[in-house]
């Protein structure tokens, strides 16, 4: 959305009453927003700059008092060091791999499941749409010891298997489903009439008609399912027991001297690694990406 | 609200064209089997990795067994009693409590407030939106990370703090303040999620309302209580919903900030269930407190969604 297209505020007056209701609020209303969303930014804004600029400063001063707001003597040294004490390299490749493997896989699952839900009418649809459903309400984390003793059985512990299957195919994937259902359903059925006059089965309505037309959705999966596989901690710290196996945000605790204090300047350089990448794809595709997330269905 | 109805769009219009093929492959019975086909994935996985998992925690719950002592033995309902005795159990609680109540509570609040305050008619908005809402993708450990150190003694909140002559606590060593600073740190992270669902709501409410409203004397805040507050009510609940069970979710915060400390301060049920599990090797009681932390889900949930009838608008 562009900021001039933006609705007029809830507490904005109506045209009758006073003339500012036509340009907005008035000047010094203007003022006092302004100064309230930049102290209200300080917080949202500030850990990240701290991050990105202390992993260019000396450990010493990362300490200094008062901070230095730039970096004294800006070094790249503790993101050298990020890859000795740590097979940092590997750990970041299997952060990203998982995380495609798993948005491509909830995108694929998702959005079938939520196109059958949506546009096929099968016999007992609703009985099985609700047992989808309960996945919203049994978390991993509720399941996380019985998930462990299975994928144990199977061999498949200190392997990236449990964190690629449980969230394509288990309760993570059904917030995606949801979100796919209801753009479906929101889609007029007029859309699919062509396909249908050329002879297009349900996989050809699928794959040539439903899913071109829903980029908006499929977009906000694939940001949902990245940064959700792209954060997991639990199950890597629960699974993996190998440092090269090891995903980002498990690694990036890892970095401790001998006493087991952190090793602040090479944690944070890693840290700046993990985020910088993410947050700068953010920036750059942000209208996408909020866009996305805010309407897809979710508006309830 | 929409997103549960049961119902379908489009009804399978294909009628069976006799002649052409046997009758048992019509393409009504084509499309059933597509539909089945495109959903098998999903399902499958739902049967393998959610309610067999759900099975077997309630199966594992009735029974003694640590992976360290060795031996898997059915034991009744010991670890349920175990569960009502557990001296450390009334604290998890409400540290669990104390968490969720406080986290839902300032996430759907600010959430609204920042919504509201990027609804005015003012340029630069979507400036402000990027930056409320960039948390989300800064990685969660990084993040949290980040904060720990913001947060130590020497760190950076009390030398600002400092600098304008206050003298600021440890806060990840006192047991309120921990729980504050994690609160804070997990609702920083995360709050532009709900911010940005709760602003396409608010600009979904139409213009007019306002204005009749105002014709007939409304002045703002009863047009915020009568009219937005309604309008967007549906986009409260899911948001709610969400948040809540997000809250019962929260693990890496805690092991990152405070370990579960100081004392058990901060130690909440998933905490104690990963502990128990994970640490102690005692699977029976993990299990049996995977079982009440289901159960808190089951029943915060379905009261939420009793509580819609109350004051949930329906627009259909």
């Amino acid at each position: 959305m562009k900021t001039e297209a933006l609705t007029p505020s809830p507490t904005g007056a109506p045209e009758t009453k006073t003339r500012r209701l036509t340009t907005g609020p008035s000047r010094r209303a203007k003022l006092v927003l302004y100064g309230l969303l930049c102290v209200l930014a300080v917080p949202f804004v500030f850990p990240t700059w701290w991050m990105v600029t202390s992993s260019l400063k000396s450990a010493n001063e990362i300490f200094a008092f008062p901070p230095s707001i730039l970096p004294v003597d800006p070094s790249l040294s503790a993101y050298g060091r990020v890859f000795e004490f740590a097979p940092f390299a590997a750990q970041y490749w299997n952060s990203m791999y998982i995380a495609a493997i798993v948005t491509v896989g909830t995108l694929a699952v998702s959005s079938l499941a939520g196109y059958a839900f949506a546009r096929i009418r099968f016999p007992g649809h609703n009985l099985l749409f609700l047992v989808v459903l309960v996945g919203l309400l049994i978390p991993s984390e509720v399941t996380i010891v019985p998930l462990f003793q299975m994928f144990n059985g199977l061999g498949l512990v200190d392997t990236h298997w449990p964190l690629i299957l449980v969230p394509v195919f288990g309760a993570p994937s059904v917030l995606a489903t949801l979100i796919m259902r209801q753009f479906f359903i929101a889609l007029p059925a007029e859309v699919e009439e062509a396909g249908r006059m050329d002879g297009l089965g349900r996989l050809g309505l699928y794959w040539r008609i439903a899913l071109p037309l829903s980029r908006p959705a499929l977009g906000a999966v694939a940001i949902f399912s990245f940064l959700h596989s792209w954060n997991l901690y639990l199950e890597p710290v629960v699974f993996l027991s190998t440092p090269e196996k090891f995903t980002l945000p498990q690694a990036l605790t890892q970095f401790t001297d001998a006493y087991g204090g952190p090793m602040w300047d090479v944690q944070l350089s890693a840290a700046t690694m993990s985020a910088l990448p993410v947050l700068i794809v953010f920036v750059l595709a942000q209208r996408q990406f909020v866009e996305g997330l805010a309407h897809t269905g979710l508006k309830g | 609200m929409t997103l549960l109805r049961n119902d379908t769009a489009a009804p399978g219009r294909e009628q069976s064209r006799p002649g052409r093929r046997p009758a048992w492959w019509s393409a009504r019975r084509r499309d059933r089997l597509a539909g089945y086909l495109f959903i098998a994935p999903q399902l499958v996985g739902m049967i393998l990795f959610v309610l067999l998992p759900l099975g077997l925690m309630f199966w594992y719950s009735f029974h003694d067994w640590n992976v360290l002592a060795g031996g898997f033995t059915f034991s009744g309902t010991e670890n349920y009693e175990r569960l009502a005795q557990d001296p450390a159990l009334p604290g998890v609680l409400g540290a669990t409590a104390a968490f969720s109540v406080g986290l839902v509570a300032l996430n759907l609040s600010l959430a609204l407030v920042l919504a509201i305050l990027l609804n005015q008619k003012l340029r630069g908005t979507i400036v402000f939106r990027t930056i409320f809402f960039s948390p989300v993708a800064v990685t969660l450990v990084a993040w949290t990370i980040v904060w720990r150190f913001l947060l130590q003694d020497d760190g950076g909140i009390n030398g600002l703090l400092s600098t304008l002559g206050v003298e600021g606590p440890n806060w990840l060593r006192g047991e309120t303040t921990a729980m504050i600073a994690v609160v804070v740190v997990q609702v920083l992270k995360n709050v532009g999620l709900n911010m940005v669902l709760f602003l396409a709501a608010l600009q979904g409410v139409p213009k007019e309302l306002y204005e009749a409203s105002t014709i007939d004397g409304a002045n703002a805040w009863i047009r915020f209580r009568r009219i937005t507050m309604p309008m967007i009510s549906p986009t409260i609940l899911l948001t709610s919903i969400i948040t809540v069970v997000g809250s019962l979710q929260v693990f890496a915060q805690i092991d990152v900030l405070t370990s579960g400390g100081p004392g058990t301060s901060t130690t909440v049920l998933v905490y104690y269930l990963y502990q128990n599990a994970f640490q102690f090797h005692d699977f029976g009681y993990g299990a049996a407190l995977s079982v009440l932390l289901f159960a808190i889900v089951l029943v915060l949930t379905v009261i939420q969604w009793q509580m819609r009838r109350k004051w949930v608008v329906h627009e259909d």
